[in-house]
């Protein structure tokens, strides 16, 4: 650490730190349009002009390390003058239409202007005009004359997203951000540079002119779109959502947002929302949707047992919902055919008992395995850190996919193995850093790792779903035995990590344990499963077989999302009952006997649970649809009429009886999940020196008002928390319950202040509650299973799948913003297998696996190898209608149409 | 789109740089002496020779006002009229030549900076080529004479277009 004098206070800093940022932390705020903390500096504006002893003239704050013993003046006459000159030529050009422009009220040159500027311009020249406004892409609007330059926006799209396609042009007074006139801002990523301009020049199509700043109002949630679960500030006005900004977590999203996430909650205002129960398509009220539903799962359990009962879903709502599900089918009715995932996952003892990273491990990971889907489309905000972690810190990526990716530019060494020989390449790579490399691929791969100091970190998700999940378990059973590994799951579904902790899978009970430990949940629940049942896949053959005769929609749609369609669509036409939650009208739900509406993202408040196992709060801004209701009420109604009261009224009771008997979360309670800042980590015991708690406990940021351009960060300092102890596990299990309670009705009441005290149960004490965490918490077994791949016919191309970010899904389909930004599918081949059919890029041909056929344009990609295609899931044309999930690969077809 | 001998050039051109990126200017100098100005198709196709975006190379090329983003003729004519040029006649040169080729669409008349050519002030570019000592009648005289053929420029990549 070293000295620096910042305006006569002498203060602690880190050698090279930017001396605004040194300034900023300790309470000067220099006025800055182009720095931005997660970014490079640039010193363009030139707004933070300051005095340095000993330096000549004025330099920038922004491009300026601080150095021992430097004197810093950023009030001084000169200063003053320097700030009034620069906003003075900032104001030559930039209009004033600050009534007609989205960013009144909420503008930093504004702001800066009025508490740093001159007050008057001596310029009375004609300012500059430009055709207004323009679009850059399909979602971002570019007003030319508003622009001052900064560069946040060139240089955001260029050094975090990765995708260049905005610069500017032209120079002088003529200097303006533009696009190629054939390539529009098409970036996952392009609402952020809206939320970072300084000045109203770049507007989002979706929010211009719908509201003014000061009409917003403000909570801070997590967006539900994909399991990053980024952080974010959801604005309503009139009662609609009409705005989400990403919030600056350092853990999590470093305050960036993907455009799907950004704009794609317009569904929850959506026409084709289902707003009222429904009974055999009819209206009805709630009592009777309720009893009907539950009179169908009584009579299904009498007449054929609770194996008969099968629940699919459960990964799109709370944390509080999934244990209401969980307790539900599990603890009520008894079955234990339950899954949250639809065949494109991984099994929940893998993902449940594996040694998990965070996503900030990434940065300091000696490498980085790479056994995922392409995380541009399936996590976007994901591909941002490990972006980060690659091109910022410097760390190597091992890939394993077999197709090229967003991230191909980034890899170190890619293995690239043929689909479904993931697992033998990974043996392979464990083969080399223990000296037996199989080729030189291998062998520089396993240098590298050897020649750095770290945890491996293994990206593991589903890289490939025209494939069973075998190849890739069988890679992670050879990577899992290396020392120093830890695993950051890659699944997809916005709270599919919730659901697998609160037990919404087959053998799995609520806190990452196995049906063996049932004595946690079973001081509660009524009862418990004692073998395990099915997963998606068996649910769904068990329906066309006849075993499973009632199936609950935990708003799920198998149809469209479960790998295999035809089985799916065979299924859920053989079913008996159907009965969904669900907040749209989709194929697999529309002969449903009850339809139960349910609230959304925005209506809710709760608890989710990240990729990485962070569990945040949640919350509501708006009041539901129609008269939806939370799936958690639902369930314990439902339970309520089988005979079984759950109790619970509040979201906090739930979140309460799920800690207690959930082993993973002893030590965590509403009000400190409520306060903490970037929450908790599942299990809470192993990362409670991690927990933070805002100092004055309003927790989220503040309700009103707009929130800043600058990294949304929470406005107070984190403190360090201990879990304290209490005497008796009952009396800290109700003590935790009571303030749940009290931070609900009188948040004010609960502790505050410096020294953060958020009482919890002991080690000691919540033995007699549940075991102590490490005794009963699911260990992977790392039994790999085989994998025996069929024998490629010489004319199929074998497939690899995975998902799209603009998908077939309702927070795409019914928002009206990026609905327009998905792509027709299509079918990627080598140049060399598009030569070999004799075709031009994008000519129709017809492909044709064992499940189905259709017609589809073709395309050569670069980087994929001979004999391998590459078509996304979803739609009419998508892989799901090619792929049977009974095989180890998926072969198709492709010829020419005469 | 560059011809396939410019295209053979292009991919020498890249080899010369030890990243890609390096290679921006000097195959848009290429491309233009080739179409004679720098269209958005032949940024694309830049930005695919460089490893980067269209943008980045649209970018990099607007800032230099000797990039023509816009076609104009087979003829850029730069008229001097900086200080020295100035005072020896640079401005009736380039009236001359702006009133003569006024509709003519092959021929691009344009007042520059200077030239560095003061000594022989004035002094004029045709398609970049340098003639100095001008008079109204000897500059229009010298620019019929590439019209007619008469006269060839190099070309700045080297006259290889």
């Amino acid at each position: 650490m070293i000295n620096v004098t910042i305006d006569g206070k002498t203060v602690e800093a880190n050698p090279g730190d930017l001396l605004i940022k040194v300034a900023q932390e300790n309470g000067v705020y220099i006025p800055r349009f182009c720095w931005h903390d997660r970014m490079k500096p640039v010193g363009m504006c030139r707004m933070c002009l300051v005095e340095v002893e000993g330096i000549r003239g004025l330099p920038p704050a922004c491009t300026m390390p601080v150095a021992e013993g430097m004197v810093c003046h950023t009030e001084t006459p000169a200063v003053k003058q320097a700030q009034d000159d620069v906003l003075e030529f900032l104001l030559v050009n930039h209009p004033l239409d600050c009534p007609v422009c989205d960013r009144g009220g909420e503008c930093p040159l504004q702001d800066t202007t009025l508490a740093f500027g001159p007050g008057e311009s001596r310029f009375v020249e004609e300012k500059r005009h430009f055709e207004k406004p323009i679009p850059i892409s399909d979602v971002v609007l570019l007003d030319r004359e508003r622009c001052i330059q900064c560069a946040r926006c060139t240089r955001f799209a260029d050094e975090i997203a990765g995708d260049p396609l905005i610069s500017f042009v032209d120079r002088g007074g003529h200097t303006q951000v533009l696009n190629h006139p054939d390539h529009p801002f098409a970036s996952y990523f392009s609402g952020n540079v809206v939320q970072i301009c300084p000045v109203g020049a770049l507007t989002a199509k979706p929010y211009r002119f719908r509201a003014r700043p000061w009409d917003l109002a403000t909570v801070e949630t997590s967006c539900g779109q994909c399991a990053v679960q980024c952080r974010g500030a959801l604005q309503s006005s009139s009662n609609r959502l009409v705005r989400l900004l990403g919030v600056d977590s350092d853990a999590v999203n470093h305050g960036w947002l993907c455009d799907k996430g950004r704009y794609g909650f317009e569904y929850v205002h959506s026409d084709a929302r289902v707003r009222e129960p429904q009974l055999d398509g009819k209206t009805v009220s709630w009592p009777q949707a309720l009893d009907a539903a539950a009179d169908a799962l009584r009579s299904a359990r009498d007449l054929h047992g609770a194996e008969s009962i099968a629940f699919l879903g459960g990964a799109r709502g709370t944390n509080e919902d999934a244990y209401a599900i969980a307790r539900l089918a599990k603890g009520v009715i008894g079955t234990d055919n339950v899954d949250s995932q639809l065949g494109d996952g991984l099994p929940a003892e893998l993902i449940l008992g594996v040694n998990r990273a965070a996503i900030a491990d990434l940065d300091t990971a000696a490498a980085i395995v790479l056994l995922a889907p392409d995380l541009k489309e399936a996590l976007p905000v994901l591909h941002l850190r490990l972006r980060r972690a690659a091109l910022e810190c410097n760390v190597p990526i091992i890939d394993f996919s077999s197709v090229p990716h967003g991230l191909t530019r980034e890899v170190t060494h890619a293995l690239a193995p043929l689909p479904g020989e993931q697992g033998k390449r990974a043996e392979q790579l464990v083969g080399a850093l223990n000296g037996n490399a199989a080729d030189a691929i291998v062998a520089a791969a396993a240098a590298t790792i050897a020649g750095r100091s770290g945890n491996i970190v293994v990206v593991l998700g589903r890289s490939n779903l025209a494939e069973r999940s075998d190849a890739t378990v069988q890679a992670a059973a050879a990577l899992a035995g290396l020392a120093n590994v830890k695993f950051l799951s890659a699944l997809r579904r916005g709270n599919v990590h919730g659901a697998l902790e609160a037990g919404l899978a087959p053998g799995i009970l609520p806190g990452r344990v196995t049906i063996e430990h049932r004595d946690a949940v079973q001081q509660v629940w009524r009862t418990a499963p004692e073998v395990p049942g099915l997963d998606a896949e068996g649910i769904l053959r068990g329906a066309i077989d006849g075993t499973i005769k009632t199936l609950v929609l935990v708003g799920a749609d198998p149809i469209a999302d479960f790998p295999d369609r035809a089985l799916a669509i065979e299924a859920l036409n053989a079913v008996g009952t159907i009965i969904a939650l669900d907040g749209f009208g989709n194929a697999s739900n529309q002969r449903a006997k009850v339809m139960l509406p349910v609230t959304m993202f925005g209506e809710k408040s709760g608890t989710t649970t990240n990729l990485e196992g962070r569990m945040q709060r949640v919350n509501q801004k708006v009041s539901p649809e129609g008269i939806a209701m939370d799936d958690w009420r639902i369930a314990s109604e439902i339970a309520l009429r089988l005979g079984d009261d759950f109790d619970l009224e509040l979201v906090d009771e739930i979140t309460a009886e799920m800690i207690k008997v959930s082993p993973a979360l002893a030590g965590a309670t509403p009000a400190l999940l409520a306060s903490s800042h970037d929450g908790v980590r599942i299990p809470v015991r192993e990362h409670a020196t991690e927990i933070k708690v805002r100092k004055n406990n309003a927790g989220l940021l503040d309700g009103e008002g707009a929130v800043s351009w600058e990294p949304i960060k929470a406005d107070v300092e984190a403190v360090d928390v201990e879990l304290a102890t209490h005497e008796s596990a009952d009396e800290s299990a109700d003590e935790s319950a009571g303030e749940a309670g009290a931070a609900v009705i009188d948040s004010g009441e609960t502790p505050s202040a410096d020294k953060a005290t958020i009482t919890a149960p002991t080690a000691e004490a919540s033995a007699t509650v549940a075991p102590t965490a490490a005794s009963v918490l699911l260990t992977w077994n790392r039994i790999a299973p085989s994998v025996s791949l069929p024998g490629r016919d010489a004319y199929a191309v074998r497939l690899v799948s995975g998902p799209a970010l603009y998908d077939h899904g309702n927070a795409v389909n019914a928002s009206a913003s990026i609905v327009g930004l998905r792509g027709p599918s299509k079918l990627l081949v080598s140049a060399a297998d598009l030569q070999r059919l004799g075709v031009t890029n994008g000519t129709e041909v017809h492909v044709a696996s064992a499940k189905g056929a259709f017609n589809i344009a073709v395309h050569a990609a670069r980087g994929i190898t001979q004999g391998v295609a590459q078509l996304a899931m979803g739609g009419e044309r998508g892989a799901n209608a090619l792929i049977d999930v009974g095989s180890s690969a998926t072969d198709v077809r492709v010829e020419t149409i005469q | 789109m560059f011809t396939d001998a410019n295209k053979k050039r292009a991919t020498e051109i890249v080899a010369l740089y030890p990243k890609a990126h390096s290679a921006i200017l000097p195959l848009a100098h290429l491309a233009q002496d080739q179409d004679g100005w720098l269209s958005p198709e032949a940024m694309d196709e830049i930005a695919d020779y460089c490893d980067t975006t269209a943008a980045d190379v649209q970018g990099v090329c607007s800032f230099y006002t000797m990039y023509k983003r816009r076609p104009c003729g087979n003829l850029v004519v730069s008229v001097c009229t900086n200080v020295t040029c100035l005072v020896v006649g640079g401005p009736e040169v380039l009236e001359r030549l702006e009133h003569k080729y006024a509709s003519d669409h092959d021929v691009f008349v344009e007042e520059v900076e200077c030239l560095a050519a003061c000594g022989n002030a004035p002094s004029m570019q045709v398609n970049y080529e340098y003639h100095e000592h001008l008079t109204p009648e000897s500059a229009e005289q010298i620019v019929e004479d590439y019209k007619a053929g008469r006269l060839v420029a190099r070309g700045v990549s080297g006259g290889l277009a």
